[in-house]
């Protein structure tokens, strides 16, 4: 059982929440997952990355976008009630060190995995310059946690409602080509993590991409969290969620993301999904 | 064996307890009582549902069953037992109606006698040393011990009130148990009868390990294990679920700063193999243990309930020839698929599934592919499987574990048409452990390596089950737990 101690709505339907879950605040790293399971008997175990913790006052704190039938589930439980069941830290944590300039590059809802991340190479010395991107304004998030962190800061829109009009992956090219470069870190949708990746292969610039396969246990057990790295199967869930971004094969990921669309879809009519969004933000 | 109704078997039953005379049984006429076939549900009816297939013996069949027993004084059953149940104590007890003492006996040295009697492969234990079945030339013939097991733990459960065993007083001492499977919670149970006070960390939110998330609820339904367990852990042991040892603490944090004065590890076997063929990453390809586990652990058998998705193919091809294979295939069937084919590299000699689920297996409209082996998996243009290419192959000379060992046939390639295909390898050990405590030594299979006691190669921490034995069964993994927590007890004592 774990209470949500705060809840806040970031944008149409990306929701943040503080959870009590002392032990996970303890022993958690930058780039580690949690499970979660609204309910013990017929819910759904979702993976979500821990976005930030409080070690001190035992809190973890999770950001999601609502996309179907558990984010939204778990997203009309308010301040008080509790969680029946959180698994975590999953995962390796990401390796940080000080390797000079990193370059943080988040999507959508990525971006909320990023932001541990981009702290922690901040904290551990290195210049960080962050490019967070979103479909509009409306649904850009922590772009203010972002900025305090980041040596500098770069916004874009699909749209160009706000920030510059482009994809993130033309900042990303103009810094690379400026050159001094030395990591690259790529969290968002598994098809801007590919393109991405094909941005900065020419440079020969280290890119890390953190994962988000369909997962069931999150300990190794299932195997469906499985991808091809470098021509191997990997877990991501013990072996990830952060690979060698030029060496996954994210056609595949892609694919087997698909997996389980018409179950998904007829449990989740987009249009009651927006419904019930709409009752939220109420 | 061959399906017969249930108000068949009972009708029979009752009629010859009735010509019998018990008083004056001679070993011949024992040898004469017909062995009690077990009541099944219909098999076109269970195909298509969740609940238990076999019903369980009726009164009277157990009377007669438990009438069977020779009573042999070497008892040859007992050595074929890996946790020594005294068999034919629990079966006297059980013919003279006293089904009380029966269970005590076994209670003894088993802790969960409604599961082993449910999931034990008897015919290659008890079964296949017993007198009757050599007397009778037929192993299947011998006295069915299972099924006298189950029926008294059955009586039990059913009468409401299980009994507890007895704890030792309070020492002080703290003992993490890790992993709540048979190992797990057989070692739980021992190490808090000594007195000691047992934490038991659980990755998931239920506890029973394979029992609850990979063993289907139509062959051990889960409210019987919640019960066993229950009682189990009446004894006062504390549970923490959705505890990774290894991420949410490691191993060597819980003996130094959280005053554990000994661990075992019970984390079984639970890394899924697959064949690195062509096509293993299509959509629609699942480990058995994935299938499985969103079938049981999150009942996506009830899609209405349920929120978690499962494959639900017409034509679903399940990979390999064990229980993990038989419980995917006929799990298949109960979530919607037509046709299951169970595709394997031997014969049906080979292979090492229980009997009885193969047979419940092929009454309920399995279909066998002997001698195969997929070759590459075949995707449409979206990604998703559309069928299984295989090749045939013959058996051969034996091989290191005896059996004969398959050899392909040169251009004997088929393609099998399917919408999904289940891999059921078998499972290695899950390398986490061993990962964040590199103090623990495994071997080259990644199976933690113990001594005699079931100590690991680090201070104070014991391993035992499927993490040490490889993919083995309930019963080893509970004598293993059982070890283990006696070393455990031993060390503490002398402390
Ligand atoms: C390591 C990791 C970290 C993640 N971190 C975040 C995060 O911080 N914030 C966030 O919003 N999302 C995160 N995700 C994705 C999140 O888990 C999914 O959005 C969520 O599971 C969708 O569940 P649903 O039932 O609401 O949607 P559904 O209707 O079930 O599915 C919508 C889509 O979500 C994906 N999905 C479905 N089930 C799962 C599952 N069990 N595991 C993973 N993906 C699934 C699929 O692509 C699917 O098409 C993370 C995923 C992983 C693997
Ligand atoms: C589908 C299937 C069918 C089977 N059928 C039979 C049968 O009919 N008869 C039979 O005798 N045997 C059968 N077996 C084998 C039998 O189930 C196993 O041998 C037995 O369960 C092993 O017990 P265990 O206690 O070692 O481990 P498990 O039962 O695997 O339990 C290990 C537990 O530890 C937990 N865990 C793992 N890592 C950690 C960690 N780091 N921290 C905390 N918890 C952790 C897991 O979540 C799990 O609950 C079957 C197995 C499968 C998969
Ligand atoms: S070997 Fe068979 S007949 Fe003999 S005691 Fe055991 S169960 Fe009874
Ligand atoms: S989520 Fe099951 S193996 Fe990774």
């Amino acid at each position: 059982m774990s209470k949500i101690l705060d809840k806040k709505l970031l944008s149409r339907d990306v929701v943040q929440m503080k959870l009590l879950a002392p032990e996970i605040a303890l022993e958690r790293r930058a780039g580690q997952f949690i499970i979660i399971q609204v309910d013990s008997d017929f819910s759904e175990r979702i993976p979500l990355t821990i976005a930030d913790a409080d070690a001190e006052k035992g809190s973890i704190t999770i950001i999601f976008q609502i996309v179907g039938k558990s984010t939204l589930k778990l997203a009309q439980k308010n301040v008080g009630d509790h969680v029946e069941n959180l698994l975590g830290p999953l995962g390796k944590p990401t390796h940080i060190e000080k390797v000079g300039t990193v370059v943080c590059v988040g999507g959508g809802i990525g971006v909320a995995p990023l932001h541990p991340i981009a702290q922690a190479m901040k904290k551990a010395g290195n210049r960080v310059i962050t490019i967070i991107g979103a479909r509009n304004k409306e649904l850009l998030i922590l772009e203010d946690e972002m900025r305090a962190i980041a040596d500098e800061l770069i916004v874009c829109t699909d749209d160009g409602s706000y920030g510059r009009k482009c994809l993130v992956t033309e900042p990303l090219r103009e810094i690379c080509e400026k050159g001094g470069v030395d990591l690259a870190v790529a969290i968002g949708p598994a098809i801007m993590m590919k393109f991405c990746a094909e941005t900065t292969r020419p440079f020969g610039v280290k890119t890390y991409a953190s994962l988000n396969t369909i997962m069931v246990d999150g300990t190794g057990m299932c195997g469906g969290c499985r991808v091809t790295v470098g021509g191997e199967t990997k877990f991501v869930c013990v072996d990830g969620p952060e690979f060698d971004a030029h060496l996954v094969d994210f056609d595949n990921m892609m694919l087997r993301l698909r997996s389980y669309k018409p179950q998904e879809q007829d449990a989740n009519h987009a249009c009651r999904l927006q419904a019930a969004i709409d009752e939220l933000r109420r | 064996m061959s399906y017969i109704p249930a108000d068949t078997l009972k009708k029979e039953a009752e009629n010859l307890v009735k010509e019998i005379d018990f008083s004056s049984l001679k070993p011949k006429d024992r040898l004469k009582i017909p062995m009690q076939e077990m009541p099944a549900q219909e098999p076109k009816a269970r195909a298509k549902n969740i609940q238990e297939v076999a019903i369980g013996y009726y009164e009277e069949q157990v009377k007669l069953e438990a009438e069977r027993c020779l009573q042999c004084k070497n008892a040859p059953c007992v050595k074929g037992c890996p946790v020594a149940i005294d068999i034919p104590g629990f079966i006297k007890a059980a013919a003279e109606g006293d089904y009380q003492k029966s269970v005590n006996i076994i209670k003894k040295s088993s802790m969960l006698p409604a599961i082993c009697g449910r999931v034990c492969p008897q015919e290659t234990q008890c079964m296949a040393e017993c007198t009757v079945g050599k007397s009778l030339k037929d192993m299947d013939k011998s006295v069915a011990i299972g099924r006298i097991e189950r029926f008294v733990a059955d009586w039990e459960r059913a009468k409401g009130k299980m009994s507890i065993p007895e704890i030792a007083p309070a020492t002080g001492k703290k003992v993490g148990i890790v992993g709540s499977g048979p190992a797990g919670l057989t070692a739980a149970a021992d190490v808090r009868k000594s007195g000691h006070e047992v934490v038991l960390f659980e990755a998931f939110h239920k506890l029973g390990g394979v029992m609850i998330y990979g063993i289907p609820e139509f062959r051990l339904p889960k409210e019987i294990l919640d019960k066993e367990i229950e009682n189990l852990l009446s004894m006062g042991v504390r549970i923490k679920k959705n505890f990774l040892v290894g991420r949410t603490r490691k191993v060597k944090d819980l003996i130094e700063k959280d005053g554990f004065d000994a661990l075992f590890i019970g984390t079984g076997a639970g890394l899924p193999n697959f064949m690195n063929i062509e096509g293993e990453n299509l959509v629609g390809v699942s480990s058995a243990n994935e299938f499985l586990t969103r079938a049981n652990l999150m009942k996506a058998y009830n899609p209405d309930k349920a929120d978690t998705p499962i494959f639900t193919g017409k034509r679903t091809a399940v990979i390999g020839g064990g229980n993990v294979a038989m419980d995917a295939a006929r799990m298949a069937l109960r979530v919607g698929a037509e046709e299951v084919y169970v595709i394997y590299r031997r014969t049906e000699k080979e292979m090492p599934a229980r009997r009885e689920e193969i047979v419940h297996a092929r009454e309920e409209g399995i279909i066998f592919s002997f001698l195969s082996s997929p070759v590459r998996i075949l995707g449409d243009e979206t990604g998703k499987v559309k069928g299984i290419e295989c090749l045939k192959y013959e058996l051969g000379e034996p091989d290191d574990s005896g059996r004969r060992k398959p050899v392909a046939v040169k251009g004997s390639e088929f393609i099998l048409e399917m919408d999904s295909v289940i891999m059921a390898l078998g499972n290695s050990s899950n390398p986490l452990i061993s990962q964040t405590a590199p103090e623990i030594g495994v071997n080259k299979w990644g199976n933690i390596t113990v001594d005699e006691d079931g100590k690991t190669s680090m201070d104070r921490v014991y391993a035992g089950g499927d993490i040490v034995l490889g993919a083995a069964t309930v019963i080893l993994a509970m004598g293993e737990g059982r070890r283990a927590a006696a070393a455990i007890n031993k060390l503490l004592a002398e402390e």
